[in-house]
C-alpha cells in the first residue's frame, strides 16, 4: 500500500509536469484527461472514494470535452479568417496596376 | 517585459518560492499522523447526529452546508457567464450556416456512426440516466452525492450525440427545462436553508426528521439538498456543453 | 515518504506557474492553471490522510474505526466540480477573446489593444 502510495505520487508529478511542457494545446488536453486519470487514482489510494467519483466524471469527461470544443472553435475561426485574408489578398494583387496606371 | 527579463524574474522568484513553500510544509505534520481534531469528532457523531453514513456527503451539505452554498453559486455564476459570452450574436447566426462556410466545413463533420454504435449508444442512456441518480440518491449513504451524480446525468445526453441522433440531441439540450434545472436546484437549495427560519432556527439547520439511518430516506435535508445540487449540476453542466457546441457545430447553430 | 506530498504539491505549484508565466497561448495557460490548482489537491488529500485510515464513510465499517479526515475531502469534492466551471468561463473568455483579436498570445494583446 505505501509503496503504492508513493509511486502514484511521483507519477502525478511527472505527469503534471509533462502536462505543463507540452506546448500544442490539443495534444496537451489528452495530457490532462490522462493526468485527471492518475489524480483519481491517487485519491482512491488516499482513501477518498467521493473524490476519485467526482474526479472521474469531471477530469476524464467533462473537461477534456469542453476544452477540445474551444479548440474546435477557435480552428475554425481562424480558418474562416484565413480565407478572408486569401480572398482579400486577389483584389489586393490587382490594386498596384491600377495605382501605376 | 520582454521574455528574457520576465524569465530571469521568474527564475530569482521561483526558486525562492519553492524554497518557502518547502520550508513552511515542513512544518505540518507528517503524512499519515493526523493531528486535526475537526476530522476524528466528525467522524465520530455524524453517524449519530444526521443518521448519514457518508460523513463526506454530512460535511458537505450539513455541517459546511453555507460553504457549499457558496461553492454552488460560483458553479452557477460560472454558467450564466458561460452561456453569455458564448451566445449567439448578431452578424453570426444565420449567415455561419450560409453556403460559403457550408463546402468547406463539411469535410470536417464526422462521419455518420456504424449501426453498433447507435445501438450501444442509445442503449447506454437509460442505464448511465438510472446509475446518476443512484449516486445523487445515495450520497448520504455511499460515496457519491449531487457533484458527482450531476456531471454523470449531464454526461447522458452526449451519447445520444455519439449515437448520431442529432435532432434528438439538439431538443435535449436546448430545452427550456434544463434552465428551469440549474435555476430550481440553486433555489431549491435556498429555500432549504430557509427552511430553517421558519421553524425559528438557523438558517441551513437539518429541519427535516432524520428517519433511520442507512435507509435512502435518512438524514434530512441531507439528501434533499444532494438532489438539489445533483439538478444544479446536471443543469449546468448541459447548458455548458449547449453553449461550446453551440459555437462548433454549424448543424445546431443553423437550425435555430 | 512522510514529506514527499508535500514536495509533489510545492513541485506542481510551482511548475503550473511556470507554465502560466512562460504561456504563449491562452488555452495552454488554462491547461497550467488546472495544474497548478491539482496541486491543493496534493496537499490536502495529504494534511487529512491517516495510517490505515478508513474512508469516512460508515456504511460497511463501524463507527469508531480510525478513518481520514472527511473535511479536506469535502473541500476537494465541491473544488473540483466547480473548477470545471470556472474553467468553461476562461475558455469562453478565450474564444471571445480570438473572434475579436485574432490571437492567442497574450503577449500579443498590448499591441492590438491600442
Amino acid at each position: 500500500m505505501l509503496v503504492m502510495q508513493a509511486t502514484i505520487l511521483v507519477f502525478v508529478l511527472v505527469a503534471g509536469t509533462a502536462v505543463v511542457l507540452t506546448r500544442d494545446p490539443r495534444s496537451q488536453v489528452i495530457g490532462l484527461s490522462f493526468y485527471g486519470l492518475l489524480l483519481a487514482l491517487m485519491f482512491f489510494l488516499y482513501q477518498a472514494p467521493d473524490v476519485a467519483l467526482s474526479q472521474v466524471t469531471v477530469g476524464t469527461v467533462a473537461l477534456p470535452l469542453m476544452f477540445m470544443l474551444a479548440l474546435a472553435r477557435i480552428r475554425r475561426d481562424r480558418e474562416k479568417a484565413e480565407r478572408e485574408e486569401h480572398k482579400k489578398e486577389n483584389p489586393k494583387q490587382a490594386r498596384p496596376e491600377e495605382n501605376a496606371a | 517585459m520582454n521574455r528574457g527579463v520576465r524569465m530571469v524574474l521568474f527564475a530569482a522568484s521561483g526558486v525562492m518560492l519553492f524554497g518557502i513553500l518547502l520550508w513552511g510544509l515542513r512544518g505540518l505534520p507528517p503524512l499519515g499522523h493526523y493531528h486535526g481534531p475537526y476530522g476524528d469528532v466528525l467522524n465520530s457523531v455524524a453517524v449519530y447526529e444526521r443518521h448519514a453514513t457518508d460523513v463526506v456527503s454530512a460535511v458537505n451539505f450539513d455541517y459546511r452546508g453555507f460553504d457549499t452554498l457558496g461553492e454552488e453559486f460560483i458553479l452557477f455564476i460560472s454558467v450564466i457567464g458561460c452561456t453569455l459570452l458564448l451566445r449567439r450574436q448578431k452578424g453570426e447566426g444565420q449567415g455561419e450556416g450560409g453556403s460559403k462556410d457550408e463546402d468547406e466545413s463539411s469535410d470536417r463533420r464526422a462521419p455518420s456512426p456504424s449501426d453498433a454504435t447507435k445501438v450501444i449508444t442509445i442503449g447506454l442512456v437509460g442505464p448511465l440516466i438510472v446509475f446518476g441518480l443512484y449516486i445523487v440518491s445515495h450520497g448520504q449513504l455511499t460515496p457519491g452525492g449531487g457533484f458527482q451524480g450531476g456531471v454523470i446525468l449531464a454526461t447522458a445526453p452526449l451519447l445520444v450525440y455519439l449515437g448520431g441522433d442529432f435532432k434528438t440531441f439538439q431538443k435535449i439540450i436546448s430545452h427550456t427545462l434544463v434552465e428551469l434545472a440549474e435555476a430550481g436546484g440553486a433555489l431549491a437549495y435556498v429555500a432549504i436553508g430557509f427552511a430553517g427560519y421558519v421553524i425559528g432556527q438557523a438558517f441551513l439547520k437539518n429541519v427535516v426528521p432524520l428517519g433511520e439511518t442507512g435507509n435512502i430516506t435518512s438524514s434530512g435535508t441531507i439528501i434533499l439538498i444532494s438532489l438539489a445540487t445533483g439538478l444544479e449540476v446536471a443543469g449546468g453542466f448541459v447548458l455548458l456543453l449547449h453553449a461550446f457546441l453551440e459555437q462548433t457545430l454549424e448543424t445546431l447553430g443553423g437550425q435555430k | 515518504m512522510s514529506f514527499l506530498p508535500y514536495f509533489v504539491a510545492a513541485w506542481l505549484f510551482l511548475a503550473g506557474l511556470y507554465g502560466i508565466i512562460t504561456s504563449r497561448n491562452f488555452v495552454h495557460l488554462i491547461i497550467c492553471l488546472a495544474v497548478l490548482q491539482s496541486s491543493t489537491y496534493v496537499l490536502l488529500l495529504s494534511i487529512g490522510y491517516k495510517w490505515g485510515g478508513v474512508p469516512p464513510v460508515f456504511a460497511g465499517a463501524a463507527v469508531g474505526t480510525p478513518a481520514v479526515d472527511p473535511v479536506v475531502q469535502a473541500l476537494m469534492l465541491t473544488d473540483i466540480v466547480v473548477e470545471a466551471t470556472v474553467v468553461a468561463l476562461l475558455l469562453s473568455l478565450a474564444v471571445q477573446l480570438h473572434k475579436h483579436t485574432r490571437t492567442l498570445n497574450p503577449d500579443d494583446l498590448e499591441a492590438l489593444e491600442g
